[in-house]
């Protein structure tokens, strides 16, 4: 069924989540039908339809230039993996 | 540089904007402080916390378009920038993708020459700022051979408006330019610190060069890690330099990232792993559209300041400063608006020049005051500028006064009326002087028949010493010479 070519290796990669072969299968395909399914719409005419970046109608939605309290530190860090000072600590960055 | 090749560059500039709180939360928007105080549920990503937009940051948007002639649509959104990087908690950073806030415009700067230039903007569009990290473990500081790193999250969510430029920029001298001339008016626009050393304003260029009088591109680099607008000037030097070197040689150009290297003075290739980014930009669904009012629109256009580009033309073409002096003027605001004071009570624009760049500015530098704050009122330095004018008081007095002034004395004129101080061009009394003067100095009279014209000024000196100062120099040594020579 799927017709839809897809590469889940790149989706997975850009996601960072680690797949198997069979996995990569599984998916493949079924992420090909959900295309599939999305692609009917493609049939229909929209041409008098303007194109939507939200389907709810607010606009504008907006506060004043405020301060407000932050969070206390020791709350911040207390769930960290790591930390040292008032840092949090991560892994070895790999230059892009 | 060959004069066979063509630059072409193209700069990108982030600029945090100026607000109390960050872009989408209430944290307070400050440089530096404890490292991970001004923080949130919003700006560390934590689930369920919702993003509202600054509406400051959104009028700061509309105002340095408007300054730079962008279109302001009617339509904008915000849309999520896929990536992941540890210092932007979320994953994505909010962005805005093909609706930006401005589109178009034109940046108009100078040269030292005080040629005028533009170069066209893109966009300008509105995103937060990233947290920061500091890699560690390596002992330098730098991320190669770091073992872990250490993020703060002060910073981010911050509002950065991202400004590109078209390629229309063609040597370093212009990229400074250029850049000289969006930092001071996002600063008098009140926009932005856009301090460089503090990462305020930050910027990349991309640079290539085409043979001389060619219509298409050479293929781009771009340039990174530029701390100062020397180090902008420096680098796109130096890589200007390294792609003719390749070109001439017969190599190509490769599309890359080179960072800066301020040491050892060269560009160097950031390419680790060859990859293509892919953002997978999408309407942030968190974020409703924005639909600015053309009310809004007019009411920051007419909220808008006079221009640095336009001070520059009234300065140069209708007052006659030179480009220096414009340019002066023009990087110091409070001082621009005193001198513009100064201008409307005296019409003396050659005298407010020479007064306000000369004698007032040294005074402020030897006592740390800038002269909008010291006690010399426009309208007194106009006084004086007055007095000056009429011959009321010569060049010297001025300088006393001006001193004065500083002090604090007040009005000019009040000063030399009640103390007599003015000039005295009464030519009986200044050939009384000059007799006086020249009974008493007879060697120097003889000198002077003998030929030694130079003690003339010592004559003359001693004339304006005997007068207080108060003698017009022009007449004494009109009348000096006539008794000298006659």
């Amino acid at each position: 069924m799927s017709s839809e070519k897809i590469d889940v290796r790149y989706v997975a990669k850009l996601a960072r989540i680690a797949l198997t072969d069979d996995e990569v299968e599984r998916f493949g395909a079924q992420l090909g039908d959900l295309l599939e399914h999305v692609n009917a719409l493609s049939k229909l005419d929209v041409s008098q339809v303007a194109a939507t970046a939200q389907v709810v109608e607010s606009r504008n939605v907006e506060r004043v230039d405020e301060t407000r309290p932050c969070l206390d530190r020791e709350t911040v860090l207390e769930e960290a993996p790591q930390r040292q000072g008032g840092f949090f600590r991560v892994p070895r960055i790999i230059a892009e | 540089m060959s004069t066979n090749w063509e630059a072409v560059i193209g700069i990108e500039c982030h600029v945090e904007l100026r607000t109390a709180s960050k872009m989408f939360c209430g944290c307070a928007n400050e440089f530096g402080g404890e490292p991970n105080t001004k923080v949130c549920p919003v700006c560390l990503a934590l689930p369920g916390a919702l993003p509202v937009p600054n509406s400051a940051a959104i009028e700061h948007m509309i105002a340095a378009g408007l300054a730079f002639g962008a279109e302001i649509p009617a339509f904008s959104k915000f849309d999520r920038k896929n990536y992941f990087y540890p210092d932007m908690p979320k994953d994505y950073q909010i962005s805005q993708y093909d609706m930006p806030l401005t589109q178009g415009g034109t940046v108009r700067y100078w040269l030292e020459d005080g040629t005028m230039k533009a170069c066209r903007l893109t966009r300008i569009h509105l995103e937060e700022d990233t947290g920061k990290s500091t890699h560690a473990g390596s002992g330098d500081g730098r991320i190669a051979g770091s073992t872990y790193s250490l993020v703060d999250f002060n910073r981010a969510g911050v509002p950065l408006m991202e400004c590109v430029s078209e390629p229309d920029i063609r040597s370093a001298d212009e990229a400074v330019a250029y850049l000289e001339a969006l930092r001071r008016t996002l600063q008098q626009l009140g926009v932005s610190d856009v301090k460089m050393e503090e990462g305020s304003l930050r910027c990349d260029a991309n640079v290539s060069i085409r043979p001389l009088g060619a219509t298409e591109y050479g293929t781009k680099t771009e340039i990174k890690n530029m701390n100062s607008f020397r180090s902008v000037h420096r680098a796109i030097t130096s890589e200007i330099e390294r792609q003719i070197a390749l070109v001439e040689k017969g190599e190509r150009v490769v599309q890359e990232t080179r960072g800066w290297d301020e040491v050892r003075g060269v560009t160097h290739s950031m390419r680790s792993k060859e990859q293509a980014h892919d953002y997978r930009y999408f309407p942030d669904p968190d974020l409703v559209p924005m639909e600015i009012a053309r009310e809004i629109v007019e009411k920051v256009r007419a909220s808008l300041p006079e221009l640095p580009h336009a001070r520059f033309e009234r300065y140069t073409s209708q007052l006659g400063l030179d480009v220096k002096q414009a340019t002066q003027l023009i990087d110091n605001l409070p001082l621009a608006q005193y001198f513009d004071a100064v201008v409307a009570a005296s019409n003396n624009p050659k005298q407010a020049t020479n007064f306000v760049l000369g004698d007032l500015s040294r005074l402020a530098n030897e006592h740390e005051t800038p002269v909008h704050a010291s006690p010399v009122t426009p309208e007194h330095l106009a006084e004086l500028i007055a007095l000056v004018e009429g011959k009321t008081i010569n060049s010297k007095i001025a300088k006393e006064l001006i001193e004065r002034m500083w002090r604090g004395d007040g009005s000019p004129k009040a000063i030399v009326e009640k103390e007599g101080l003015a000039q005295t061009s009464d030519p009986a009394a200044i050939e009384r002087f000059v007799d006086d003067v020249l009974a008493a100095n007879e060697k120097s009279v003889a000198d002077y028949r003998a030929g030694k014209t130079n003690v003339m000024g010592f004559l003359v000196g001693q004339v304006m010493k005997a007068s207080k100062g108060k003698a017009d120099p022009a007449l004494v040594n009109g009348v000096m010479k006539r008794k000298l020579e006659g």
